[in-house]
């Protein structure tokens, strides 16, 4: 199974690394949505919550694109037929997807957490680094379990493009929540209390309770 | 085949809601602080918790559908999941009410009960558009019960995340319905809550009836018309 998901994964990642689409499109899209917040709440440099909702916001409307964009290439070239015609199971296919959804994520936020550190944020990146990592992580898990899971539900779908967003935004707001929160405390100016435990334990049930669901039930999608 | 106990169903479904009414007007004591109002909580609460556990048993009948492949099971989750939608649709109206009256504002973001029951409703909206774009049957089922799962899962975890986010400064609405409730209301609340109950279910089996009622319809319209064209 984990090697069937790695050759459909190194296969997900060499497709990306040629045709150079979603991740480019995802980044480009954080960098556009940091202007339009700085234009739409006619500020120069955020701190506090507004810093970390800023950033949490346009991260979940980057990953929108990448969730919609997940099964494209299966979908446009006849492939998906391919993959179910494989003798493997398709919890291989769910691991691989997901897999690499998360990559993908971390690939933009390479690039944009530095762009927003330099573009919109008031107070320096540096200190907080280790947390805010340790956030990002046990977030992008939660966007890329749930993202393959609402990318096969609206891979079949006659309005998937609508479809994909209004689905997965919902099924986001605990993610945003306890990434919001979390990160909160710290960007503030002055480094205030902060309960990360919490959040990062908010963060990893929810994970833990989206893997093993999609797990569960990406076996009734995507068949026949 | 669903209208089995349909009628002593409905006929208990109009006496539970006419005594909780009663109850309510006539029985439970007026709130010290928020006076009449407060009666609108006998049914905003009970409203909200059938609502919830209707979402909830959609997905459990959306996981029996996925063991048998009985398509009645999807059905059975789709109409649960329908009756609440239209529940919650109703207590988010109630919840505003209730709280323009109580704290002067329509929409309240630090009560974490509405909030989160937005979010809910916001997403089972999308059942529809998800189920009626798939066209085959089989996979139209397969499809939505895996949605009602994902979401059944989801309605306890946002509840908690939204919880969590609050400030605690409002009153815990459910814990209300605890200790804390003196005897009539409680009893009042508890009446209340058995006729939502019963009105959730006998909703959810007039629809099924109905569906089921034009389902054969249309297979009998259908084999009318190759019999005629034969």
């Amino acid at each position: 199974m984990i090697g069937a998901a790695g050759t459909i994964l190194r296969k997900d990642l060499r497709l990306e690394l040629r045709t150079k689409e979603s991740v480019p499109a995802m980044t480009l899209f954080t960098l556009t949505v940091y202007v339009l917040f700085h234009f739409g709440l006619d500020r120069d440099s955020l701190d506090g919550e507004l810093a970390s909702g800023v950033l949490w916001v346009t991260l979940l409307l980057a990953a929108v694109i990448g969730v919609s964009r997940l099964f494209a290439a299966e979908r446009e070239q006849g492939g998906i037929d391919g993959l179910l015609l494989a003798p493997v199971d398709r919890t291989s296919l769910f691991l691989a997807k997901s897999a690499a959804l998360f990559l993908f994520l971390v690939a933009v936020e390479v690039v944009a957490l530095p762009a927003f550190g330099l573009l919109l944020l008031g107070p320096g990146l540096g200190g907080a680094l280790p947390e805010l990592l340790a956030i990002l992580v046990l977030g992008d898990l939660g966007i890329a379990a749930v993202g393959a899971l609402v990318a096969a539900l609206a891979a079949e779908t006659r309005a998937r493009e609508l479809i994909a967003p209004l689905l997965l935004l919902p099924l986001l707001v605990p993610v945003l929540i306890a990434c919001a929160q979390a990160t909160e405390p710290l960007l503030r100016q002055t480094q205030g209390p902060e309960d990360l435990g919490r959040w990062l334990g908010l963060l990893t049930l929810y994970d833990v309770v989206f893997v093993l669901l999609s797990v569960a039930v990406f076996d009734y999608l995507l068949e026949d | 085949m669903y209208s089995k106990g349909f009628k002593p169903l409905a006929a208990a479904t109009v006496v539970a809601l006419a005594t909780a009414m009663a109850l309510v007007f006539f029985y439970a004591p007026l709130d010290a602080d928020q006076g009449f109002v407060q009666k609108i909580f006998y049914v905003h609460v009970p409203m909200a918790i059938v609502s919830l556990c209707g979402f909830v048993a959609g997905g459990i009948m959306a996981i029996l559908y996925l063991r048998s492949g009985d398509s009645s099971w999807d059905m059975r989750s789709y109409v649960a999941i329908h009756i609440s939608i239209i529940l919650g649709v109703g207590v988010l109206a109630t919840g505003a009410i209730w709280a323009r009256a109580s704290w002067g504002h329509w929409w309240v973001w630090d009560e974490p009960v509405l909030v989160s029951f937005l979010v809910v409703v916001l997403l089972y909206c999308v059942y529809y558009p998800l189920r009626f774009s798939i066209e085959d049957p089989e996979r139209q089922a397969r499809y939505s019960s895996v949605f009602a799962i994902a979401a059944g899962a989801f309605v306890p975890l946002n509840f908690a995340a939204v919880r969590m986010a609050e400030a605690y400064t409002h009153p815990r609405v459910l814990s209300q319905t605890g200790g804390n409730l003196p005897g009539e209301m409680r009893l009042t609340f508890l009446v209340s809550l058995l006729a939502m109950a019963l009105l959730f279910v006998t909703l959810w089996k007039l629809e099924l009836i109905s569906k089921h009622a034009s389902m054969q319809l249309k297979r009998l319209r259908k084999r009318l018309d190759a019999r005629v064209a034969a």
